[in-house]
C-alpha cells in the first residue's frame, strides 16, 4: 500500500514541476532491503528514520520504500525517490551499491548515502557503516566461556566481507578464552526467511552446537534455541522477548545518531562526502544487556566491550593466522580498515570453507 | 532423540506448509482456474493465525480464523476472475501483492511479539517408539490435517462423482456447461477451497514453524507450492513426493554445510529446486499421461453464452 501511495506521489511530483521545490521542508528518504516489520536490520534503520522525524519535527519530511530487492529493481526504486523530491537518500543495504552510484550520477543536487558499501563514484555519494564486528568479538568471548561443547553454530547470510569479518571476529573472541574453540558455519543464502533460519538453527543444534549466533535478520533462530534449551545471541535488535531464558546479549544497530547528524548537515548546507565507519565508540554499535550468564562471564564481557569502546583494544590485533595456517598479522599489528572491508578469508580455526 | 529422527522431524516441518498450499492449488487448477495468489493468501493466513492466537491465547481459534480468512480472501479473486472475467494471471499476481501489503499493515502491531505455539499431540507409548515414534505419533495437529487432506483430495478427485464433475469443468468448460453443470459455481467452490488451504499453510508457519509474525514471512513458499503442482502434473501423490523431497533436500543441504563438506553453499542452496524439478520431471516424463492429467481449460476464461 505504501508503495502505491509513494508511486502516486512520485507521479504527481513529475506532473507538477516545482511542486516539490516550492516547499522549504527538507525531505529525507530511505530504501530498505526488507520489511520495516522484520524486527531486525530494516526495522533498526526505520527506527533511525523515526528518530529523525522526532528530532526535526515539521522541518523534515520523511519517506521510505521497503522490501526493495537488491539488483535491477533497486535502481528504479532509488530513482523514483530521487524524482519525488528527496534531498537526501539513504540506501541501506550492501546490494544497493551500484544502483545508488548510478542514480547519484544523474541527480547531482541530491545527496546519497549508502550503508555498508565502499563505492563513492560521485561527489554527492557518501558511505557509512558500523563496526558490528566489535560486538561479535564480545559475543565470541562469551561463547568461548559458556559453551560446554566448545562449538558454536553460526548462521550466515551471504559471503560478503561484512559477514566474513563478523565470523572472524567472533572466532577470535572465542579463541581468546578457549584456544580450541570451533565454529560451524551454515550459509542460509538469505537475509530474511524466519523459517529457513530456524531450519538452519535446528540443523546446527542437531549436530551438537550449544550456542547459536546469526548474521541473518529474523528472530527464528532465537525461538528454536529457546525451544531446544540452548543459548543464543540476538541480531540487530534486542530480541529478549523471543528468548527470555536464551538470549545472552545482542548487537543493537543504533543508526539514529548518524541519521540525525547527516540530515542536519543537509538542512544547514554543510553536507560533505565522507566515509564513516563508526563502532562502539561512536555509539553506532550498542550491546543489549548481558543476560542468562554467570557474573564472572558478564564481568569479562563488560570489560572487553569497555576496552573496545575506549579504543584500547582492536579485535583484529595480531598475532593472527589465516585459516590455512599462514601468518596474517604479526604480534601487535592491527588490521587496516581497507583490508577488513575487503576481507575474503577466514582466520585459523573456522570449520568451514568460504564460498567464493 | 537421535539425529536421524531429529532430521526427519525437521523435514516434515519444512514440507507440511508446501504440501497444504499445493493440495489446495491442485484442486483449484483441476477446476481450470490458475490462481497465482497463493503467496498472498498464505501470508494473510499467517498474520490472521498469529493475531487471533495471540489475542485469544488459543492457537486453534487462530487456525480456524486463518482458514476462514484465506477462503474469504480468495473469494475476491473468484469474484474478479469468475464473475467479472478478468485475466487470471494478472489478478492472481495482484492478489499476492495485496496480501503481502495488507498483511504487513494488519500485522504492524504484532511485530516483535513471541507467539503462541501449537502444542504437538503425543500419543502415549507409540510416540516413544525409536526413530518413527515422534515422526508419526508425536506431531503437531496441522501435520495430521495435511495427511488427511492428501487422502481426502485424492479420494474426492478420482473416486467421487463430484470430483469427476470438477475435473470435467477443468478439462472442457463448454462441454460441462452444455451438460448442465454449473461451471462458475464449481469454480467458486474450488477457488475458496484453495484459499482455505493456503490460509492453513500460512497458519502453520506462524503457529508451528516459527511462532511469530514478521512481514513477508512466507518468503516465497506460495510460489514453490504453485510450482510443485505443475511439476507434479496435477497428481496429489506426486505433490506429496515433491513437497517432501524439497523439504528433505533443503534440510539435508543445511546439515551438509554444518558438517563442512566444502561444497559451495550457493550450489547447495539451489539444490532443493534442482532436485525437485528433476525428479518430478522424470516421473512425469510420459507425455501422453501428462496430457491427460493437464486440465485443458486451465487459465481460460469462461463466459456462459446463455
Amino acid at each position: 500500500m505504501k508503495r502505491i501511495i509513494l508511486a502516486l506521489a512520485a507521479s504527481a511530483a513529475i506532473l507538477l514541476p516545482g511542486a516539490a521545490s516550492a516547499q522549504d521542508k527538507t525531505k529525507a528518504c530511505w530504501v530498505y532491503v526488507g520489511p520495516i516489520g522484520d524486527y531486525g536490520y530494516s526495522y533498526q534503520h526505520h527506527q533511525g528514520l523515526l528518530a529523525v522525524q522526532k528530532e526535526f519535527g515539521d522541518k523534515v519530511e520523511t519517506s521510505y520504500l521497503e522490501n526493495v530487492p537488491e539488483g535491477a529493481d533497486a535502481e528504479r526504486a532509488i530513482e523514483r525517490l530521487a524524482r519525488s523530491g528527496c534531498d537526501i537518500i539513504f540506501a541501506t543495504s550492501f546490494g544497493f551499491m551500484d544502483a545508488t552510484n548510478a542514480v547519484a550520477g544523474r541527480f547531482p543536487d541530491i545527496k546519497f548515502e549508502h550503508a555498508t558499501g565502499f563505492k563513492r563514484d560521485h561527489p554527492n555519494v557518501a558511505t557509512y557503516n558500523s563496526k558490528f564486528h566489535e560486538g561479535r568479538y564480545v559475543q565470541g568471548v562469551i561463547a568461548g566461556k559458556l559453551s560446554k561443547a566448545g562449538v558454536a553454530g553460526y548462521i550466515a547470510s551471504f559471503p560478503i566481507p561484512e559477514v566474513v569479518m563478523g565470523i572472524n571476529s567472533f572466532m577470535l573472541g572465542a579463541q581468546s578464552v578457549n584456544p580450541d574453540f570451533k565454529v560451524k558455519v551454515v550459509w542460509a543464502n538469505t537475509w530474511f526467511d524466519a523459517a529457513k533460519e530456524a531450519d538452519a538453527a535446528k540443523a546446527l543444534i542437531d549436530q551438537g552446537v550449544d550456542i547459536i549466533t546469526q548474521h541473518t535478520d529474523s528472530t527464528g533462530p532465537m525461538q528454536v534455541a529457546s525451544e531446544r534449551g540452548i543459548k543464543a545471541f540476538g541480531q540487530a535488535t534486542d530480541m529478549i522477548q523471543f528468548g527470555p531464558q536464551t538470549q545472552l546479549t545482542s548487537i543493537v544497530d543504533d543508526w539514529a545518531p548518524y541519521y540525525i547528524e547527516r540530515v542536519k548537515a543537509v538542512i544547514d548546507g554543510t553536507w560533505q562526502q565522507q566515509d564513516v565507519w563508526g563502532g562502539m565508540k561512536e555509539g553506532h554499535v550498542v550491546m543489549a544487556p548481558y543476560t542468562n550468564m554467570p557474573d564472572d562471564v558478564k564481568a569479562l564481557a563488560e570489560e572487553t566491550a569497555a576496552k573496545i569502546k575506549s579504543g584500547e583494544f582492536n579485535p583484529f590485533t595480531g598475532p593472527i593466522k589465516k585459516q590455512d595456517g599462514s601468518e596474517w598479522l604479526k604480534d601487535g599489528e592491527v588490521a587496516e580498515d581497507g583490508v577488513l572491508l575487503g576481507l575474503n578469508f577466514y582466520v585459523a580455526g573456522v570449520d568451514d570453507q568460504l564460498p567464493q | 532423540m537421535g539425529m536421524l529422527e531429529a532430521i526427519l522431524l525437521t523435514i516434515a516441518t519444512a514440507a507440511t506448509p508446501l504440501l497444504i498450499a499445493a493440495m489446495g492449488e491442485l484442486v483449484v487448477e483441476r477446476s481450470g482456474v490458475l490462481n497465482l495468489g497463493v503467496e498472498g493468501m498464505m501470508v494473510m493466513g499467517a498474520v490472521t493465525a498469529f493475531a487471533v492466537a495471540f489475542t485469544s491465547g488459543s492457537p486453534w481459534l487462530g487456525l480456524i480464523a486463518a482458514v476462514v480468512v484465506g477462503a474469504l480472501f480468495s473469494l475476491l479473486f473468484g469474484f474478479l476472475t469468475l464473475t467479472l472475467v478478468t485475466n487470471q494471471v494478472a489478478t492472481g499476481l495482484a492478489l499476492t501483492l495485496l496480501g503481502l501489503g495488507l498483511s504487513g499493515m494488519i500485522g504492524e502491531g504484532f511485530v516483535g511479539l513471541p507467539g503462541v505455539k501449537m502444542t504437538p499431540i503425543y500419543i502415549p507409548v507409540l510416540s516413544e517408539l525409536p526413530l518413527v515414534g515422534r515422526l508419526i505419533f508425536g506431531q503437531d495437529p496441522i501435520f495430521y490435517i495435511s495427511l488427511l487432506l492428501v487422502v481426502a483430495v485424492s479420494w474426492f478427485l478420482f473416486r467421487t462423482r463430484a470430483g469427476l464433475t470438477l475435473r470435467s469443468v477443468g478439462d472442457n468448460h463448454n462441454s460441462a456447461h452444455a451438460l448442465g453443470i454449473h461451471v462458475i459455481a464449481i469454480r467458486y467452490a474450488a477457488v475458496m477451497f484453495g484459499g482455505a488451504c493456503a490460509g492453513l499453510a500460512g497458519a502453520y508457519l506462524s503457529l508451528v514453524y516459527v511462532p511469530q509474525w514478521v512481514e513477508g514471512m512466507t518468503a516465497g513458499r506460495g510460489w514453490i507450492a504453485l510450482a510443485l503442482v505443475v511439476f507434479a502434473s496435477w497428481r496429489p501423490l506426486r505433490v506429496v513426493a515433491g513437497a517432501y523431497l524439497f523439504g528433505a533436500v533443503t534440510i539435508g543441504q543445511l546439515h551438509a554445510q554444518a558438517l563442512g563438506f566444502g561444497i559451495p553453499s550457493q550450489l547447495l542452496s539451489s539444490l532443493p529446486y534442482l532436485a525437485t524439478i528433476l525428479v518430478l520431471v522424470l516421473i512425469s516424463r510420459n507425455r501422453r499421461l501428462t496430457m491427460v492429467n493437464t486440465p485443458a481449460s486451465l487459465g481460460r476464461p469462461f463466459v456462459p453464452d446463455r
